[in-house]
C-alpha cells in the first residue's frame, strides 16, 4: 500500500511539474472552470442576498395580518373597524399604559428614478405610526430627523437613497399632486424595509383617498411566534376576513421569490459546465497523449495502472480546483456586497446586496471538482490502459 | 530447465492479426539464456528482435509456447502479475533513455525503488550507490534534460540496476549516441556483466556494440540463423 501511495504521489507530482509543457491547454481548463464557477456563484449570491434581505426583516415577535387571499401587502384592504377588533384580541403585547401594540399600515406605490438605468421604478411609500416604527427593532435614523405627524414629510431608507436619484436629505419629491420633503434617512440593518419611504399613515390616507382604510396590521405578540390568540379571534369573528402569520414567515415566503434565480443560475452553470467539460476533456486527453511515453515507461518499470489513473485524475482535479479558486475569488471580488434592486412581491423594488457565504463557496468547489472528476476520468482510464509497448517506440 | 538457465523459450509462437491477415513473427522459437550471460541479438529490421525483447521483458506475450524465467512459467501471467514481475526482476535500458524530464537524476534512478518496501533512507543509499557505479555522483541533483546523451544513458543504466534485478534488457542502448560515448556505455554494460554478474540481453543493429557481448545471435524472419560466442 505504501508503495502504491508512493507511485501515485510520484506520478501526480510528475504530471503537475510537466504542466508548463501544456501551459495554454491547462490554462484554458483552469479558466473554463473559473468562469463556470464564477457565474454559478453570481446567481447564487444574488438569490442568497435577496433571501437574506427579506428574511432578516421578519420577526417572530410580530404578527402580520392582511385580507384573506392577499398574496402581498399591496393587494390587501383592512378597515378601521377590523383594526379595532384586532386591538381587542388576546395574545397581543401591550405598553405600560395597557394600550395594544398594534400598527395599522398603508402601502402605496410611488415612482423613483433608478441611478443604474435612469429608468422609473416602483418604490413603496409606507404609512406608519410610532408603534410600527418601534416594532422594527433595528430601525435607526442615520441622518436628519423623524417626520412630523400630519405633514408632507417623509424619511427614506438607505437602500432607496443608494439606488435611486432625488431622495437626498432636504430634497423635495413630487408624487402626483403632492410634494414631500425628505427630512431623514433611516436604516434597518440592511433588510427589506430600507427599500421603502416612510411617512405619517394619516397623511397618506388623505393624499391617496384611502378614507380610514389600511392594508396591513402589524401586532407585537405577547409570546414570540405564538399567533394562536389572533387566529382564534379571526376564526370567531366573521367580520375579520383576515389571514395572520408571523412576520418572519411572511418574509420567508417573499424571500423565496428569487429562488428561481438560483435555479436559473444552476441551469446556466450546468450548460456552461458542459462546454467547459468538452474543453477540459480535450486538455486531459492531450495531457495523456503528451505523457504517453512517460506513462508507458513507468508501467514498464513496474508502476501499476492505478498509479497512472490516479495521477491523471489528480492532475485534472488540481486544474479544476485552481479554476474553482480563481472563479470563487473573482465572484467574491466582483459580486460580494454588490447592491442591486429587483421587483419584489408588491410590485415594488427591493434593494438588496449580493451575498457570498461559505455554503456558496462550497457549492462552487463542488462544481469545480465535478468538472475535474468528469474531465479526468476517461483520459485517466486511457492512461491506465495505455499499451506498455509505447515505451519502446522512437521518441516523438 | 538447466541450473544455469535464467530464461528458456520453448516452441514460442508469435503472430499479429492485421486486417484479415495473420502475420507470423515467430514459429517454434526455442532459446535459452544462461545466468551471467551477455547476449546481443542482431538482425535486420522486421526480423523480430524487438518483439523477442518485449516478450522477454513481459511487455508482450507469445501467441503460443512457453516462456520460463528462473524456474517459473511467466507466459501465462496476468498483466498485473507481469507488471510486478518486471518490477522485481527486470531492468530496462531504452534507446532514447526514457527518463522523466521533470525529475532530477537521483529521482529518476529512485523510480524502481518506489515499488519496493525500502525506507526513504535505504532508497537514498541505493540511489547513491547506483549513481556512483555509473560515475554520476556529482550530478545527482541535476535535471536530466540538462545532461548530455551519454550522461542520460548512464542515469538510465543506474535506474536499471538500482533495484538489483536479475536481468537487464537493453533496446539499442547506443543507437542515439556517438561512437566514443557508445563505447563508454558498452564498457559499462560489460562491467556490470563481468564484475557484478548481471545477465544482459541487448538488441542492436551495431556489430561494434554486439562485440562487447559474450555471445551474439542473429535473427532473420523469426529464426536464429547464426550464433557467435565471443568470450
Amino acid at each position: 500500500m505504501t508503495s502504491l501511495f508512493a507511485q501515485i504521489g510520484t506520478v501526480a507530482m510528475m504530471n503537475i511539474r510537466s504542466l508548463p509543457r501544456r501551459l495554454w491547454m491547462s490554462l484554458a481548463m483552469v479558466l473554463a472552470s473559473a468562469v463556470v464557477v464564477a457565474i454559478l456563484l453570481a446567481f447564487l449570491a444574488m438569490a442568497k442576498g435577496f433571501e437574506s434581505t427579506m428574511n432578516s426583516a421578519g420577526s417572530d415577535r410580530v404578527a402580520v395580518m392582511m385580507r384573506e387571499g392577499s398574496a402581498a401587502e399591496i393587494n390587501s384592504v383592512i378597515t378601521r373597524e377590523q383594526v379595532n377588533l384586532i386591538e381587542e384580541s388576546p395574545g397581543i403585547a401591550r405598553d405600560t399604559e395597557g394600550a395594544p401594540l398594534v400598527s395599522p399600515e398603508l402601502y402605496v406605490i410611488v415612482d423613483g428614478l433608478k441611478k443604474s438605468s435612469a429608468t422609473k421604478a416602483n418604490i413603496p411609500l409606507r404609512g406608519i405610526n410610532t408603534t410600527g416604527m418601534a416594532m422594527r427593532g433595528n430601525m435607526q435614523l442615520v441622518e436628519g430627523r423623524m417626520f412630523t405627524a400630519g405633514t408632507n414629510e417623509l424619511i427614506v431608507g438607505t437602500g432607496v437613497l443608494r439606488e435611486f436619484d432625488g431622495f437626498a436629505l432636504g430634497e423635495e419629491v413630487r408624487f402626483g399632486k403632492n410634494v414631500w420633503t425628505v427630512v431623514g434617512v433611516f436604516t434597518t440593518g440592511g433588510n427589506v424595509f430600507e427599500s421603502e419611504l416612510w411617512a405619517d399613515v394619516k397623511v397618506i390616507q388623505s393624499h391617496y383617498d384611502r378614507g380610514s382604510s389600511y392594508q396591513t396590521i402589524r401586532a407585537q405578540l405577547e409570546t414570540p411566534g405564538d399567533i394562536s390568540g389572533l387566529e382564534k379571534t379571526i376564526e370567531l369573528e366573521p367580520r375579520l376576513n383576515l389571514e395572520v402569520q408571523t412576520e418572519s414567515a411572511y418574509f420567508a415566503a417573499q424571500g423565496k421569490q428569487l429562488e428561481y434565480m438560483a435555479i436559473f443560475g444552476r441551469v446556466i452553470s450546468a450548460i456552461m459546465a458542459l462546454g467547459a467539460l468538452a474543453g477540459a476533456l480535450n486538455t486531459m486527453y492531450t495531457s495523456v497523449a503528451d505523457r504517453a511515453k512517460e506513462i508507458a515507461t513507468l508501467r514498464t518499470l513496474g508502476f501499476s495502472n492505478l498509479s497512472a489513473f490516479c495521477g491523471t485524475m489528480i492532475e485534472a482535479l488540481v486544474l479544476s480546483a485552481a479554476g474553482g479558486l480563481l472563479g470563487s475569488a473573482a465572484a467574491f471580488l466582483f459580486f460580494d456586497g454588490l447592491s442591486a434592486s429587483t421587483l419584489g412581491g408588491s410590485f415594488t423594488q427591493v434593494v438588496f446586496s449580493f451575498e457570498m457565504s461559505p455554503d456558496l463557496f462550497a457549492q462552487g468547489a463542488q462544481l469545480a471538482l465535478l468538472i475535474g472528476f468528469t474531465s479526468g476520468f476517461f483520459p485517466a482510464w486511457r492512461a491506465a490502459r495505455l499499451p506498455v509497448i509505447v515505451a519502446f517506440r522512437a521518441a516523438t | 530447465m538447466s541450473q544455469e538457465a535464467l530464461f528458456e523459450l520453448k516452441q514460442v509462437e508469435k503472430s499479429f492479426v492485421k486486417g484479415k491477415e495473420t502475420i507470423s513473427i515467430f514459429n517454434d522459437l526455442n532459446m535459452t539464456i544462461d545466468r551471467g550471460d551477455f547476449l546481443a541479438i542482431m538482425g535486420p529490421s522486421g526480423s523480430g528482435k524487438t518483439t523477442l525483447l518485449n516478450m522477454l521483458g513481459g511487455v508482450d506475450q507469445p501467441s503460443g509456447g512457453e516462456i520460463w524465467f528462473d524456474g517459473a512459467r511467466m507466459d501465462n501471467l496476468s498483466e498485473s502479475k507481469l507488471t510486478q514481475w518486471r518490477a522485481h526482476n527486470i531492468g530496462f535500458i531504452f534507446q532514447f533513455y526514457n527518463l522523466m524530464p521533470m525529475l532530477n537524476a537521483a529521482r529518476n534512478v529512485e523510480l524502481p525503488l518506489l515499488l519496493t518496501r525500502l525506507s526513504r533512507s535505504q532508497r537514498k543509499r541505493s540511489v547513491e550507490a547506483a549513481l556512483a557505479l555509473v560515475g554520476l555522483s556529482d550530478r545527482a541533483k541535476h535535471m536530466t534534460s540538462e545532461m548530455s546523451g551519454g550522461q542520460q544513458q548512464r542515469v538510465a543504466i543506474a535506474r536499471a540496476i538500482v533495484s538489483d534485478p536479475k536481468l537487464i534488457l537493453c533496446d539499442e542502448p547506443t543507437g542515439d549516441l556517438d561512437r566514443t560515448t557508445a563505447d563508454e556505455i558498452l564498457e559499462m554494460l560489460q562491467l556490470l556483466n563481468r564484475d557484478h554478474g548481471k545477465t544482459i540481453v541487448m538488441v542492436t543493429h551495431d556489430p561494434a556494440a554486439a562485440s562487447y557481448a559474450r555471445q551474439t545471435v542473429h535473427l532473420d524472419k523469426g529464426k536464429f540463423v547464426h550464433k557467435e560466442v565471443l568470450a
